[in-house]
């Protein structure tokens, strides 16, 4: 689970964590399967280090958690944070629906700002029944 | 319902929306232009938006703040990045504090709208917006497809109900 975080910061940690390829590469791997990290850095043309720093944002950013197996720690993609990215956006895309709604209220007279053009289509009215 | 589409470009973390307006493109344009007509569209009802500062030139500042329901007062910013007057706009849009000024902690999106005229006198508004800080803007702006991710929110629905 995501840890309780101020909204704003928990936006900037997701997207700062996904703005960067081998990140989300890296995301994309442990969704399928848990990884070592020496695993991943097999993959991955860059030093064990850069690995496990990489790994470290994305789990500050709640998008893998490491669990304990055996001697072992091993990294494993969080499908909530990525539904947390999706509802970030939805948030957003809600907001400019709601927008252009009321845009497209303005812009047909529904309340009247001025002289309409002509081929401004009046208010439509509701002829059912 | 106007929207013609909505697209969440998860890919690289930004919203697409095209809409149509019978209104012509000069006119649509005013719901930017014209701080007395974006007041009445920013906010939702319930948090109505009142304009205080808005120069629509490159560089230059439009300052709000919405009021809701019990009185409180929200303020918020864009900075103009680029202006084609009627045609395009781009801004980055953020959080103020109580005096109207740049909240720089808080996220800020970059949107960018075009008003195109159609066939029939009308205008399609495409409208795109990215969700993030502005530190982290250039890089993903940059990122294109990302086919890990694309491929990873594919299998989220599975993974999660398994």
């Amino acid at each position: 689970m995501v840890v309780r975080q101020e909204p704003a910061e928990r936006t900037d940690r997701l997207f700062h964590a996904l703005a960067d390829a081998t990140r989300r590469e890296i995301v994309a791997l442990t969704l399928r399967g848990d990884h070592s990290v020496s695993e991943l850095a097999q993959r991955f043309p860059m030093s064990f280090a850069a690995v496990q720093k990489h790994v470290a944002v994305l789990e500050a950013a709640g998008l893998v958690v490491k669990q304990r197996q055996g001697r072992e720690r091993r990294v494993r993609g969080n499908p909530e944070a990525l539904q947390e990215v999706h509802r970030l956006l939805d948030g957003l895309a809600q907001t400019w629906v709601g927008r252009m709604d009321r845009i497209d209220a303005l812009l047909t007279g529904a309340t009247g700002t001025g002289p309409q053009t002509g081929s401004v289509a009046p208010q439509e009215q509701e002829t059912s029944q | 319902m106007t929207v013609t589409d909505v697209r969440k470009e998860t890919e690289n973390l930004a919203l697409v929306l095209t809409n149509r307006f019978t209104a012509p493109v000069e006119r649509v344009w005013q719901v930017w232009a014209d701080p007395r007509l974006l007041e009445r569209w920013w906010g939702p009802p319930t948090y109505p938006a009142t304009v205080t500062d808005h120069d629509l030139t490159p560089g230059g500042d439009i300052r709000y703040f919405m009021t809701g329901p019990e009185g409180a007062k929200y303020h918020g910013f864009w900075r103009v990045t680029a202006v084609d007057a009627p045609h395009s706009l781009e801004f980055e849009d953020g959080f103020a504090d109580d005096g109207g000024r740049p909240n720089t902690d808080m996220p800020v999106s970059r949107t960018r709208v075009t008003l195109v005229a159609d066939d029939a006198g009308g205008t399609v508004m495409t409208l795109t917006s990215s969700y993030d800080s502005a530190e982290d803007m250039d890089k993903l702006l940059g990122m294109g497809v990302i086919e890990g991710i694309t491929l990873a929110l594919n299998q989220v629905d599975a993974l999660v109900t398994a």
